[in-house]
């Protein structure tokens, strides 16, 4: 589904916490939908977004739909590109080992799995959103 | 420009439909295309005409339609976010066995593709939300 052959850098910025709001979700849900027009794919997590990849999610006593393990199919819809800011871990005391791992998979290394993340400082993260032709931010 | 518009928050619990529509007609008025209106989230509440605000206040709905109208532009709701809320043109409540449909003219629903599409094609896609 290719538009002409245009090719975009896309992103898409992901500040708020999974529940308690809809925005995650909805965006999610917009990224595995880009998926299928062979666009340039990277997401952001930052501020409360970062809650978004936290591991051992439990939603039985909100009533709502646990998500989380959705993110781990990223990379089967070739999106491999996951930007973690740094501060807003810190900010958090948290650290990359309380998100899940999120890994893709190299067709030309024998299908070996590749680490998606990168742990990025926001002055980095400035850097690479100028570079993006489309930013939505959720 | 080619403008590409994407609105997340629904109609006078939230300024940004406001705000989008404020920029729209400015941007129409210096010369600019409107590539489409991407109605999301809670933004697809803008889309019903049974909404009924004070006669003293602004009708949204009606200054979307009347505005899409007069300049012929694309204005998409999502339609995953839409049957979530409750908005649904005649095809959809059929569809789903629903008594009644409540989409303002000039209004459609159809999928998030349309909203990628609008970030590919235009020159910017601006988001208004919270």
């Amino acid at each position: 589904m290719s538009e002409e052959g245009i090719v975009k850098k896309f992103m898409y910025v992901n500040r708020k916490s999974p529940y308690g709001t809809i925005y995650a979700l909805e965006s999610l849900e917009v990224v595995l939908i880009s998926a299928a027009f062979d666009q340039d794919v990277s997401l952001t997590f930052t501020d409360d977004g970062v809650y978004q990849l936290m591991k051992n999610q439990n939603t039985d006593g909100i009533g709502m739909k646990n998500f989380s393990s959705t993110y781990s199919a990223l990379g089967d819809y070739e999106i491999k590109k996951i930007f973690i800011d740094k501060e807003s871990l810190d900010e958090r005391g948290l650290s990359l080992s309380d998100l899940q791992e999120l890994v893709w998979e190299d067709e030309d290394e024998d299908y070996a799995e590749k680490s998606s993340i990168n742990l990025v400082s926001r002055a980095e993260l400035s850097e690479i959103m100028s570079q993006q032709d489309v930013v939505m931010s959720f | 420009m080619k403008y590409g518009i994407l609105i997340n928050e629904g109609p006078y619990q939230h300024q940004a439909s406001d705000t989008a529509l404020q920029f729209v007609k400015a941007a129409i008025e210096k010369g600019h295309e409107i590539y489409r209106i991407f109605f999301y989230n809670d933004g697809v509440n803008n889309a019903t005409r049974l909404a009924t605000p004070p006669q003293d206040d602004r009708n949204i709905t009606k200054e979307w339609s009347s505005l899409a109208k007069e300049h012929n532009i694309d204005m998409v709701v999502c339609v995953a976010a839409a049957q979530r809320r409750g908005i649904l043109d005649k095809g959809e409540a059929e569809r789903n066995g629903k008594d009644s449909d409540n989409i303002e003219e000039g209004f459609r629903i159809s999928g998030l593709g349309q909203l990628v599409e609008a970030g590919i094609q235009a020159d910017r896609l601006i988001t208004f939300g919270d």
